[in-house]
């Protein structure tokens, strides 16, 4: 069935969902949002990694390697975010970013 | 003659042991324990004369000892060695002589002192260190030894450490010497340079093949060999205290009077001239014109001391300016002397460094004895004092007629023998240096006659004779002074080792009996009782008088160019220099890097998104990059 | 197997003195530690010199190679030559005395010392590498620590001073990396690019290579041998370093540069050595004589004693441009010379001011009456500074100025006689502050009660006087021993 499917098409919509992520990350002030958004853009990535590696190497499964690896710093990633967020949200009643610059200098 | 090794040994070691446990043992113990090391010292120095002199007929140069101290390179090393040859062991006989008597003397006028064992220390180390120069069997061991013999004559004169004015004698006497030594340093290297060697043995051999390529090239109109001479006798002139660096011999009188008597009258200053003698083939044969540099200087500066002498009122500077005169005659001497046959100039030379040494030291030992009675330097607050001091009186009187030239005292047969070879090369010297001889008498009487006649002088103490451990050496001195004069010094001490035939030049004898009579006979009739004429003479010679009382301003010179010169027109830019340029140049990288950080550091705003524009912009930028070199 | 010794020693004394139980154990472990490293440095001189009388005649002795970085060809290379052995010498003797020196540190003495210690390790690295890897490596570590205390334990404007110290320093080490790497690249042993010294020494690096690295190895080592302009850490750093610092630091740190100097770039490149050294000869005897000139206007006795340093060590770097044996002979003597010297000035110094608590010269006086002990020390240490014959100042700058003369060339004989001329410099500095530091009535009422000195203060005096004096009476074992050394490096 996926013969059907060009792989353009599934690129379109693999730009589409990375571009609204970037979106997303840089104009949200919401931590949580933009850590959605970070998300999206790692998604983006692993369906690139998997249609690749369909398209390409068909009898080689190094994307899907890929992608199981992206998935799961993914999720180790917005443990450690979310700790983050919560901690910082204990300590200034606020997850915008705006008001995290302690970090300048 | 290994011995001899024992005589520069003995001193050494005593400055070692009361060096190292000064403030443990007691005074007495540790002037005998010197005094001891010198006696034993003087005894075989005479022994070493005796069988040097009298039991061989050649006076060769002899070598007992010799190890190498440092090499260099091959051929250029410094040796530690002993040479014996005539003027050696000459000066090893002044040296340790004189040294035994000041020692004795010592005992008694530095008695009670606090640094008592410190005081022994330091002239123990002075008597090795002049001991070692005497003996140097090349130019570096003796140049090793002159600092040697400068610094213990610093720390003498710095005895009194808590007295400013000592201080600052002490710093000026090694400062101006410093000065001297570094021409002579100069003079050593460029000598070395061309010959290849220290060595005495091979650098006074008037057949070196280095000095014809040395004489060959000239610097500024005199050969390159004159010059290395000219700057050795720098040196010589710097510790002789000839003009123009003179200064500090007078402020060394600062020290104690022993010390003066030792260091600055009878055996330190006289190195310069010794250094010449030492050197005297070269200059001979090699370098007239540095001779005559020699023979210049020593005659303008016996005159300008003597001048200076008749005005000062601090009996041991007019004894100090007396010794810059007599050390003028010297190196006169020498100046106009020549090799072998005709060389009277340096046996005379010689022969009136052996006087001077006995008389000098004598009138120091003298004057020692005088200020120790009344504890002031001044004459003009002494007066009849042979009815307090009769041996002081005798004995000082004896040294007088001896420094006047009156015979049959050691002066006169000394000065007679120079003021005749200078007769024979240069009618003007002659005629200064018999006329300076008039000027001697003159104010060393006038000396004599302020402080043992003139007016009754009410003293705060009643002066007293000086004890016997003080008299005895003065006695002995006294004696030496009477009868040093009969030596036949010709047959012993010459240029080129040969025995030396001399007559005594009648003419010249009477000439200058007569000139030295008529200057006893002034200072007799203007200073026997209290008179004002010399006042008025004085006042009549107002501007002179002036300029000779303050030593022809040539301290005032000095002053002028080491405080504001170099102090504040040399060091002070430097020192401000060295802060405000080179070191704010460095501060300034700092600072300016500093600086720029500080401009750029507003980029870091801490705001996560506009991180993320940037990167995002940057990777579109390299994207569109990419894109577009790829087409 | 000694040279690892003398490394290993210093760093497990370190270590050590880190968990020590309290001050006194630090200093007993600190001043056993060193003690036996003294020990360890005259046990390799004796053997040494019994090698070279039983005329072993190898350029280095006691060689061992370990492999450490096989694919750069970077080797743990140790060795030594009669200059290292002399350096040695100087290093653990001034160590030595440095730590009794700062035996009233009080606080953090634990740091204190082990950084101390961690930096003679450091040093002795240095002079036993024959691996310019290796020995860069020491060099930093040596240098390193030198922050920390300046910056922890120095007094004044401390953390200024230990800024500029480290930073100019690390300006040098980045210049001496450049020149090293270049060196480097441009060697070829069998096919590949070596470190080792001995191995490119044989090398024949083409003229245009040695013109653009002799220079920068040459001002790399030269910055810490105080070349001239490079040479103002020098004061501010001394001025604020604690004691032992101060001495380790002037004593031994400093001839890191002159060692360098002598055994990286002239030996590694002669021919633009020979050919660029007026520029350099220029720049030391400015060093020279404005350093001598520069310290007569100072009143501060740690700034006299930095400028005299900068005079002193300039006179090393000439020495080593004059390009001839007796000339390095005298460069090698002037480093030890002037590094007992100097420690032993700064070491006095410091007794002085825990007692005087200033520095400023004419605020002091008479000084002679009060603490006669420090003050003859001081007095000794002053006129083998001015060069007195029989200490050790004489014989290095007689034989500097001896070889320098020996020069052919008409320019380097004059300006020898311009570095000559700091001797009369030097007599009038060091009389001035001897005259008025210790001569003279007692300025301060206070001074009266002065504690004497105490046996530490008088150890370090005396072992460092000791030395002074035995080289300048007799000199001929260690002028022949460094001598025999500098043919292999100046042929």
């Amino acid at each position: 069935m996926m013969e059907h499917v060009p792989i353009s098409h599934v690129l379109i919509v693999t730009s589409a969902m990375f571009f609204i992520g970037v979106y997303g990350f840089l104009t949200r002030r919401n931590l949580v949002t933009m850590l959605i958004g970070v998300e999206l853009m790692l998604n983006a990535v692993n369906i690139n990694f998997v249609i690749f590696d369909r398209y390409l190497y068909p009898d080689q499964i190094s994307g899907h390697f890929f992608a199981l690896f992206i998935i799961a710093i993914a999720a180790a990633e917005a443990a450690v975010a979310i700790a983050i967020f919560i901690n910082l949200y204990r300590n200034i009643r606020s997850i915008d970013v705006e008001e995290v610059d302690k970090m300048k200098y | 003659m290994s011995y001899v090794i024992l005589i520069i040994a003995l001193p050494f070691a005593a400055f070692v042991i009361n060096g190292l446990l000064s403030g443990k043992i007691p005074h007495r113990f540790a002037g005998w324990l010197a005094t001891g090391a010198i006696g034993v010292a003087a005894v075989l120095a005479w022994l070493t004369a005796y069988s040097y002199f009298f039991q061989s007929t050649s006076f060769e140069k002899i070598i007992p000892f010799q190890i190498t101290w440092l090499s260099f390179t091959e051929t250029l090393q410094i040796d530690m060695g002993i040479l014996l040859d005539p003027i050696s062991v000459m000066m090893l006989v002044v040296i340790t002589t004189v040294s035994l008597m000041v020692f004795l003397y010592s005992l008694g006028y530095m008695q009670g002192e606090k640094g008592f064992v410190r005081y022994y220390a330091f002239l123990s180390l002075f008597s090795f260190s002049m001991l070692g120069l005497v003996v140097a069997t090349n130019l570096f061991q003796l140049y090793m030894f002159w600092e040697l013999v400068g610094v213990s004559s610093d720390l003498l004169i710095g005895y009194y450490y808590d007295k400013p004015e000592a201080v600052a004698a002490a710093k000026k006497a090694f400062i101006v010497t410093r000065f001297a030594d570094f021409g002579f340093l100069v003079g050593i290297l460029l000598l070395s340079y061309y010959t290849g060697t220290f060595d005495f043995a091979a650098i006074t051999d008037p057949n070196h093949t280095a000095f014809t390529t040395m004489t060959g090239s000239l610097f500024l109109g005199l050969s390159v060999l004159t010059w290395a001479l000219m700057l050795i006798f720098m040196g010589g002139a710097g510790k002789s205290a000839m003009f123009p660096l003179h200064i500090w011999l007078p402020d060394a009188m600062e020290g104690p009077t022993p010390v003066s008597a030792l260091i600055h009258a009878a055996t330190m200053v006289v190195a310069g001239v010794f250094l010449v003698a030492r050197m005297f083939p070269v200059f001979s044969f090699h370098a007239p014109e540095a001779l005559d540099a020699v023979a210049f200087i020593g005659v303008f500066t016996l005159l300008f001391a003597a001048i200076i002498a008749c005005t000062q009122t601090d009996i041991k500077r007019i004894l100090a300016f007396s010794t810059m005169s007599q050390i003028g005659y010297m190196m006169l001497a020498l100046g106009v002397s020549d090799y072998g046959d005709q060389g009277l100039g340096f046996t005379a030379s010689m022969f009136h460094l052996f006087t001077h040494a006995f008389f000098k030291a004598l009138l120091f030992l003298g004057a020692g004895s005088i200020i120790h009675a009344i504890h002031s330097n001044d004459i003009r607050e002494m007066g009849n004092l042979r009815k307090h001091q009769p041996v002081t009186h005798i004995v000082f009187l004896i040294a007088c007629l001896a420094i006047a030239g009156i015979p049959p005292f050691a002066g006169f047969f000394s000065k007679d023998e120079i003021l005749a070879a200078t007769l024979n090369s240069s009618p003007v010297y002659f005629a200064i240096a018999t006329f300076t001889a008039g000027l001697t008498a003159f104010y060393m009487f006038r000396l004599y006659f302020l402080v043992f006649w003139n007016r009754e002088t009410v003293y705060e103490y009643k002066p007293h004779e000086s004890s016997f451990i003080m008299l005895v050496p003065m006695i002995v001195l006294a004696v030496g002074s009477a009868v040093a004069g009969f030596i036949p010094f010709g047959k012993f001490v010459s240029s080129d080792s040969q025995p030396l035939h001399i007559e005594m030049n009648q003419t010249v004898a009477i000439l200058s009996i007569v000139v030295a009579a008529t200057g006893i006979l002034i200072a007799w009739a203007l200073y026997k009782k209290e008179s004002p004429l010399s006042e008025k003479i004085a006042s009549t010679l107002n501007g002179l008088y002036r300029v000779a009382l303050k030593k022809f301003y040539i301290d005032e010179l000095y002053v002028f160019i080491t405080k504001k010169i170099i102090f504040n027109l040399i060091s002070k830019p430097i020192a401000w220099f060295d802060r405000h340029v080179i070191d704010a140049l460095m501060d300034f990288t700092a600072t300016a890097t500093n600086k720029v950080s500080a401009e750029i550091k507003g980029l870091q705003s801490g705001q996560l998104q506009h991180y993320a524009y940037i990167f995002l912009s940057g990777v579109v930028l390299i994207v569109l990059i990419m894109i577009f070199n790829y087409t | 197997m000694i040279l690892i010794a003398l490394i290993v020693i210093p760093a497990l004394t370190a270590l050590a003195v880190m968990f020590a139980r309290d001050a006194r154990q630090t200093k007993s472990l600190s001043a056993v530690g060193m003690s036996i490293q003294l020990i360890l440095s005259f046990y390799l001189l004796y053997i040494f010199l019994k090698e070279r009388a039983f005329g072993n005649t190898e350029p280095v002795l006691f060689g061992k190679r370990f492999e450490w970085y096989p694919g750069l060809n970077i080797n743990f290379d140790i060795g030594v030559d009669g200059i290292s052995v002399a350096m040695i010498l100087l290093t653990s003797i001034v160590i030595f005395t440095g730590i009794f020196a700062s035996w009233e540190v009080k606080e953090q003495f634990r740091e204190f010392f082990a950084s101390l210690i961690i930096l003679a390790t450091g040093v002795f690295g240095f002079f036993i590498s024959l691996d310019l890897f290796v020995m860069f490596l020491f060099f930093e570590l040596a240098v390193i620590p030198m922050y920390l205390l300046i910056g922890i334990w120095g007094s004044g404007k401390k953390e200024y001073s230990a800024m500029k110290l480290t930073l100019m320093l690390m300006a040098g080490s980045a210049l001496l990396v450049v020149g090293i790497l270049g060196i480097y690249f441009h060697s070829d042993v069998n096919g590949t690019h070596s470190f080792n010294i001995l191995e490119l020494a044989n090398q024949n690096f083409s003229i245009e290579m040695q013109r653009i690295f002799f220079p920068i190895t040459f001002i790399g080592f030269g910055v810490i041998g105080a070349l001239f302009p490079f040479h103002t850490w020098s004061p501010d750093g001394h001025s604020s370093a604690p004691t032992a610092v101060s001495m380790l630091h002037a004593g031994v740190l400093m001839k890191l540069g002159g060692y360098g100097c002598l055994k990286v770039a002239i030996a590694l490149m002669p021919e633009a050595a020979h050919e660029l050294s007026w520029i350099f000869l220029i720049l030391t005897s400015i060093s020279v004589i404005y350093g001598a000139l520069g310290v007569i206007a100072q009143s501060d006795l740690k700034y006299i004693n930095a400028y005299s340093s900068v005079s002193h060590c300039g006179l090393v770097l000439f020495a080593v441009l004059m390009l001839n044996e007796t000339a390095a002979n005298g460069a090698v003597l002037q480093m030890i010379s002037h590094g007992l010297m100097t420690a032993l000035f700064f070491a006095l110094i410091g007794m002085l001011y825990s007692r005087t608590h200033t520095r400023i010269v004419h605020e002091m006086g008479g000084l002679m009456k009060v603490l006669p002990f420090l003050s003859v020390c001081y007095v000794i240490a002053g006129l083998a500074s001015l060069g007195l014959p029989g200490l050790s100042g004489f014989v290095a700058e007689m034989t500097i100025f001896v070889g320098a003369f020996q020069h052919p060339d008409m320019f380097h004989r004059v300006i020898t006689i311009v570095a000559i001329s700091s001797i009369v410099v030097t007599a009038v500095y060091i009389l001035r502050v001897v005259g008025s530091l210790l001569m003279g009535p007692i300025k301060n009422e206070a001074y009266q009660h002065l504690e004497p000195a105490k046996w530490h203060e008088k150890l370090a005096t005396v072992t460092l006087i000791v030395a002074i004096v035995i080289i300048g009476i007799a000199p001929l074992w260690l002028s022949d021993m460094i001598m025999e050394s500098l043919g292999a490096i100046l042929d």
